[in-house]
C-alpha cells in the first residue's frame, strides 16, 4: 500500500485569515479517502490547494514522488491530479461532448480520447443521448455526472470530487455513490469531499474529520462511521 | 429615398469597419472583463506601422505590392504593442479592483497619443495615406469607393477566420473555456495567461485590418484617430452583446447602418431639419447605444447571465 499523495501540515489564508490550519493526511494509491466536516471546515480550500488553483502558505504537498507546491495549476492535471470542483462548474455553454474533449486537453491519442468518451458514456448513458446538447440545459446531477466524466477523461491517478452530492436528488445521490465504488472497483484512487457522511464513510477505505481548518479526527471509513463523535455530530444521532 | 441602396451600401462598409476593431473589445472582455479603452489607439499605431512601411517601399511601388506589406507592419506592430500592454500594464493589476485596469487603459491610451504625437515625424498633423487608385465603380445604382474594396474583402474572411479558429482548433476551444470559466479552464491544463494573450493579440492584429481600412478611406492617418473609432467600436461590441465576437461584427453593422440611415434620412422627419447630415452622426450612433441598453442591456446576441460567482 503506498501513499499517492501525502499532505503535510499544510496551511492556507485568504488574505489574512488561515482557512487550512496546519493539516496532514494521505491517500493510498487505490482506496478511497474521504474528507468529512462542517461548511467552512477548509475542505474545499484543501482541494482548491492540491489542484493548484490556490497558494499554500506553508507545508508540503508530495504527490506521486513529487512536490506541488510550486506547480501551476494548468500543469498539474498533467501529473495525474484531475478535480471535479465544488458546484460542478461544467463549460454550460459548450455542448456535453465539447466539455469532456476539454477534460482530454492535454492528451494527443485521439484513439485513446474517443475510446474513454464512449466510456463515460457507459458510465453515465444521459450523456451520450444528450451529447450534441448544451451543458448548461443539464439537470443538477446530469451536470455532476459531467463534471465527473470530465476530470476522469484525463485518465488521472487522483481523482478528486468536490461535494459530488450536493444539490441532489436522493435518487441521483444514490447513482452517484455508486458510481463512485464502480470507479473505486476498477483501480481509481479518489479523494472525496462530502457533506452526506454517512454515504461517504460508508464507500471509503479511509476518512478525516476536519473542523474549523484542523483535522481532528481520522481513522478507516468504518471506524468513523462508528465513532460516537462522528455519529454525534455529522450523523444527526444523539 | 432614391438613395436608400447607396445608404445601406455606405452604412455596411462603415459598419464592417467598426466591427473589425470591436472583436478587439469583445475579446478581452470576454475573457478578462476588462474594456480596454486603449484598443483605439492599437488601432492607431497600426495605422502608423502600416504607414511607415509604406514609405520605407521605393517610391513608384504599385499599392497591390505594397499593401500586404503594410498589412503585416500593421498587425505587428499593433500585436507587438497589445501584448507589452498585457503584460506590463494589465497583468500586475489581475486581482485589483476593476476600476484599477479601467483607469491603467484610459492612461495607456492617452500614453500611445503622446507616443506617437512626440515622436513620429509631422504626426502633429494628419499623415496622407494612400489610397486605392482608380475611379469609385458603380453596382446598379451603388457607387462604391475603390479604396473600399479592401474592407469589403478584408472584414468578411477575417470574421470567417476567427470563426474557424475559435470553433475548430484546439487554442480556439481553450479560449472558449476560458471565458466561460478560467479557473475550471486551468483545471483542464489550459494555460489561461497564454489564452489572455492570445485574446489580446487577436484583437490587435483586427485592429491593423481596420487601422489600413480606415486610412485607405480616408486617406489620412493622425494620433487622434483611435478615439472616435474606438468609442464607435465599443458601441458597436455593447450593442452586439460584449462578450460575443458574432454580436461585436453585428453591432458594428448596425450601428454603421444606424448611422449612414440617420444621416441620410432624419431631417427629412417633420421637425428634425435641424439634425440631419454629417454633423449629427456621432450624436445618433450614441443615442443608439443609450436606447439599446435601456431596452436590452446584454446586447443584441448577449445572454443575460448573472455575474459568476
Amino acid at each position: 500500500m503506498t501513499a499517492l499523495l501525502e499532505v503535510e501540515d499544510l496551511r492556507v489564508a485568504y488574505g489574512k485569515i488561515e482557512a487550512v490550519k496546519g493539516i496532514s493526511f494521505t491517500v493510498h494509491q487505490g482506496e478511497v479517502t474521504t474528507l468529512i466536516g462542517t461548511n467552512g471546515a477548509g475542505k474545499t480550500t484543501t482541494l482548491r490547494t492540491l489542484s493548484g488553483l490556490l497558494r499554500p502558505t506553508a507545508g508540503r504537498i508530495t504527490f506521486d514522488g513529487q512536490d506541488l507546491a510550486t506547480v501551476p495549476a494548468h500543469k498539474i492535471v498533467a501529473l495525474g491530479l484531475a478535480h471535479s470542483p465544488e458546484g460542478r462548474h461544467i463549460f454550460p455553454r459548450m455542448t456535453i461532448e465539447e466539455n469532456l474533449l476539454l477534460g482530454a486537453f492535454l492528451r494527443t491519442d485521439a484513439a485513446g480520447i474517443a475510446a474513454d468518451v464512449e466510456r463515460a458514456y457507459s458510465l453515465f448513458p444521459i450523456l451520450g443521448e444528450r451529447r450534441r446538447q448544451a451543458a448548461g440545459t443539464l439537470s443538477g446531477g446530469e451536470q455532476q455526472m459531467l463534471a465527473m466524466g470530465r476530470a476522469l477523461m484525463s485518465q488521472p491517478k487522483l481523482l478528486m470530487l468536490d461535494e459530488p452530492s450536493m444539490g441532489l436528488s436522493p435518487l441521483m445521490m444514490q447513482k452517484i455513490m455508486s458510481t463512485i465504488v464502480e470507479l473505486k472497483a476498477s483501480g481509481t484512487t479518489i479523494l472525496l469531499v462530502e457533506q452526506n457522511a454517512q454515504a461517504a464513510l460508508s464507500l471509503s477505505d479511509r476518512g478525516y474529520v476536519m473542523e474549523t481548518g484542523r483535522v481532528v479526527l481520522s481513522g478507516t471509513g468504518a471506524d468513523l462511521l462508528h465513532d460516537e463523535s462522528v455519529r454525534k455530530a455529522y450523523l444527526g444521532e444523539d | 429615398m432614391h438613395d436608400l441602396p447607396q445608404q445601406l451600401a455606405n452604412g455596411l462598409i462603415l459598419g464592417a469597419l467598426y466591427g473589425l476593431v470591436a472583436i478587439g473589445y469583445t475579446m478581452v472582455y470576454g475573457i478578462v472583463q476588462l474594456i480596454n479603452f486603449a484598443h483605439g489607439e492599437i488601432v492607431m499605431v497600426g495605422g502608423f506601422g502600416a504607414l511607415t512601411a509604406y514609405l520605407a517601399l521605393p517610391g513608384g511601388t504599385t499599392l497591390w505590392l505594397a499593401l500586404p506589406l503594410m498589412l503585416i507592419a500593421g498587425i505587428l506592430v499593433s500585436t507587438l504593442t497589445a501584448v507589452a500592454a498585457e503584460r506590463f500594464a494589465y497583468r500586475p493589476l489581475r486581482n485589483a479592483p476593476r476600476l484599477a485596469p479601467l483607469i491603467t487603459a484610459i492612461g495607456l491610451s492617452i500614453f500611445l497619443q503622446q507616443l506617437v504625437f512626440s515622436f513620429y515625424p509631422d504626426a502633429k498633423k494628419a499623415r496622407v495615406f494612400p489610397k486605392i487608385p482608380g475611379d469609385p465603380f458603380s453596382l446598379g445604382s451603388v457607387t462604391v469607393q475603390r479604396s473600399d474594396l479592401f474592407l469589403i474583402i478584408a472584414a468578411p474572411l477575417c470574421m470567417l477566420a476567427l470563426g474557424w479558429f475559435v470553433t475548430r482548433t484546439r487554442s480556439g476551444r481553450a479560449m472558449q473555456a476560458t471565458s466561460q470559466d478560467p479557473d475550471t479552464a486551468k483545471l483542464m491544463g489550459i494555460d489561461t495567461d497564454r489564452i489572455i494573450v492570445m485574446a489580446f493579440a487577436i484583437g490587435a492584429a483586427f485592429a491593423a485590418v481596420a487601422a489600413v481600412a480606415y486610412g485607405l478611406r480616408s486617406g489620412q492617418v493622425d494620433f487622434r484617430m483611435g478615439f472616435i473609432l474606438g468609442l464607435k467600436a465599443f458601441t458597436a461590441a455593447v450593442l452586439g452583446g460584449i462578450g460575443n465576437i458574432y454580436g461585436a461584427m453585428l453591432g458594428g453593422l448596425a450601428l454603421g447602418l444606424a448611422e449612414a440611415l440617420a444621416t441620410g434620412y432624419i431631417q427629412h422627419l417633420p421637425g428634425m431639419h435641424l439634425f440631419g447630415g454629417g454633423a449629427w452622426k456621432d450624436v445618433w450612433a450614441f443615442v443608439l447605444l443609450i436606447l439599446v441598453l435601456l431596452v436590452r442591456p446584454q446586447g443584441l446576441l448577449g445572454e443575460r447571465v448573472a455575474d459568476r460567482a
